[in-house]
């Protein structure tokens, strides 16, 4: 049986397919095969950001209504064999979505994957109720801002009534943070929320902190996941994230600002 | 993959039902009145159940058998389904039938008894030759007190949740910003609350609000409420309890 991991957040822009697709990626390199699952549909984004948007002929909704098996819509990626893409479509909307088709079709991936990651949609509609219903495990991406933090509140409820797992009244669905675009120095300058007032209203397990960084932008316009990217913080940051939910002992970085005393001084760039 | 569905579940729900009031004992009365009803609409009335009120009955001390009175509806076609206003003996009946008796309207309707007709019961008791002991029996035994179970709440109330307590509502949880959280009883948050919290919604102004760490963007206690805009300073952040003193909500530290 696959684990099922939806990456949610409520609020739009804050990094859920960036985050779904350096996860993804991540995992399929330490050696679990595993499938990343497009839920925007209407507005398909996972293919560009993994580089693989001229290569989508079939996608989630055309397995769901039966017009291609599964095995024509995934799509390998090319920097990792073990990682694999199934697009959402462009021209639907998420109406095109049923529980019963997204059930169906998680079931016969978990039959051979070991991790599927559910890319959701913002909002807290139904694209982004059938993203977390079938889900195990939730990575919630949050900005260190009030109106995102107060996004992932929402969806933090709703995935602990509206869930297959609350449904049935099995073991809650286990909820992970994800501090995204976090900026040290402007935390200091009491600019941002920092990690504890995030943690005060969310109280929930830190699985890691992506501090904002350049690479992430180069690397969606490329195509290529930001985590391929070592030398970045963001990639980083990535990497710690996934050994972290594998179970390894990694400590937290990117908590506190590394600029040195002259940078201060002389207010360098980043 | 273990089966661990559960067997049942419990859920609330409100019904419809008619209630009969009774305004005399005449049982043949009774029962002719209630043909030509049933009569009237015969499919309306079929099988439907029935509350019956004797508290008419009783306030004129009038004698009604309550297993003949159910063996009429019975016979027309319905089927009573409560008592309200009963008496101890009436409802000791209905017990025996295991019709169920509401205890609320039962409370309200002997305070009212007791008050308007305790000398006219006891002259009528004594031209009935009823046993005066037996009387005062009655009046002796305190209403049944009314118990509902506190809900407890140990996982955090998230922003946009609901959560509405018919007695008491104990939460052990954060109450987060934009959520809500209503009782008829009391509220006690052994944690921060920050989202709304509304005790007493029934009318209740004895109902307090107790919290640990008080950053509520609304507090209400039987419909006066204060937003945080209102709340004062001194309290925020601080563990406090919250009552009604003629309408005015009072804040007080708790130490």
């Amino acid at each position: 049986m696959a684990r099922i991991i939806v990456v949610t957040s409520g609020k739009g822009g804050v990094g859920k397919t960036t985050t779904s697709a350096a996860i993804a990626m991540g995992l399929a390199k330490k050696g679990h095969k595993t499938a990343v699952i497009d839920f925007d549909v209407g507005l398909r984004n996972l293919d560009l950001i993994l580089g693989c948007e001229r290569r989508v002929v079939y996608d989630f909704i055309n397995v769901i209504n039966g017009e291609a098996s599964l095995n024509q819509a995934l799509i390998r990626d090319k920097n990792c064999n073990l990682l694999y893409i199934l697009p959402a479509s462009q021209t639907r909307d998420k109406e095109a979505l049923t529980q019963e088709g997204v059930g169906k079709v998680l079931d016969e991936l978990s039959k051979d994957f070991e991790y599927i990651v559910c890319d959701s949609p913002a909002g807290i509609e139904k694209g982004a109720n059938l993203a977390l219903y079938f889900a195990d495990d939730a990575f919630v991406v949050t900005n260190p801002e009030i109106s995102s933090v107060r996004d992932s509140d929402r969806m933090l409820g709703i995935l602990s009534s509206k869930s297959r797992r609350a449904e049935r009244g099995e073991e809650p669905i286990k909820e992970y943070l994800l501090l995204t675009r976090y900026d040290p120095e402007r935390v200091k300058n009491g600019e941002m929320l920092s990690l504890d007032d995030v943690q005060e209203i969310l109280s929930l397990q830190l699985l890691g902190i992506i501090p904002e960084s350049k690479s992430v932008l180069t690397a969606s316009n490329a195509g290529v996941p930001v985590i391929l990217d070592e030398k970045s913080e963001a990639g980083q940051a990535y990497a710690d994230i996934v050994a972290r939910y594998l179970g390894e002992d990694c400590p937290h970085r990117f908590v506190e600002s590394k600029r040195g005393f002259f940078s201060k001084l002389f207010g360098g760039k980043k | 993959m273990p089966n661990n569905l559960p067997v049942l579940e419990f859920k609330s729900s409100t019904f419809f039902a008619p209630i009969l009031i009774l305004f005399n004992n005449d049982i043949v009365g009774i029962e002719e009145a209630l043909e030509k009803k049933v009569k009237l609409a015969p499919e309306f009335f079929k099988d439907s159940p029935l509350i019956i009120d004797l508290s008419e009955i009783n306030k004129h001390s009038k004698e009604i058998d309550f297993v003949q009175i159910t063996q009429l509806l019975r016979r027309v076609g319905f089927f009573p389904v409560g008592i309200r206003g009963g008496n101890e003996q009436q409802n000791q009946q209905a017990r025996e039938l295991f019709i169920p008796i509401d205890t609320v309207r039962e409370l309200t309707n002997l305070i009212i008894t007791d008050e308007k007709n305790k000398p006219e019961v006891a002259q009528k008791g004594d031209s009935q030759a009823m046993p005066a002991t037996k009387q005062e029996t009655i009046n002796a035994i305190p209403p049944r007190p009314v118990y509902v179970a506190a809900t407890l709440v140990t996982q955090p109330v998230r922003s946009g949740q609901r959560i509405y307590a018919s007695g008491d509502l104990v939460v052990m949880s954060q109450v987060s910003a934009g959520a809500e959280i209503m009782a008829e009883g009391n509220i006690h948050v052994y944690n921060t609350l920050r989202g709304r919290a509304l005790a007493g919604v029934h009318g209740n102004t004895a109902a307090r609000i107790f919290c640990f760490d008080m950053q509520a963007e609304l507090i209400s206690i039987a419909g006066d409420y204060k937003t945080s805009e209102d709340l004062n300073k001194q309290t925020y952040r601080n563990p406090v309890q919250i009552y009604l003193q003629n309408h005015a909500l009072i804040i007080t530290e708790i130490v």
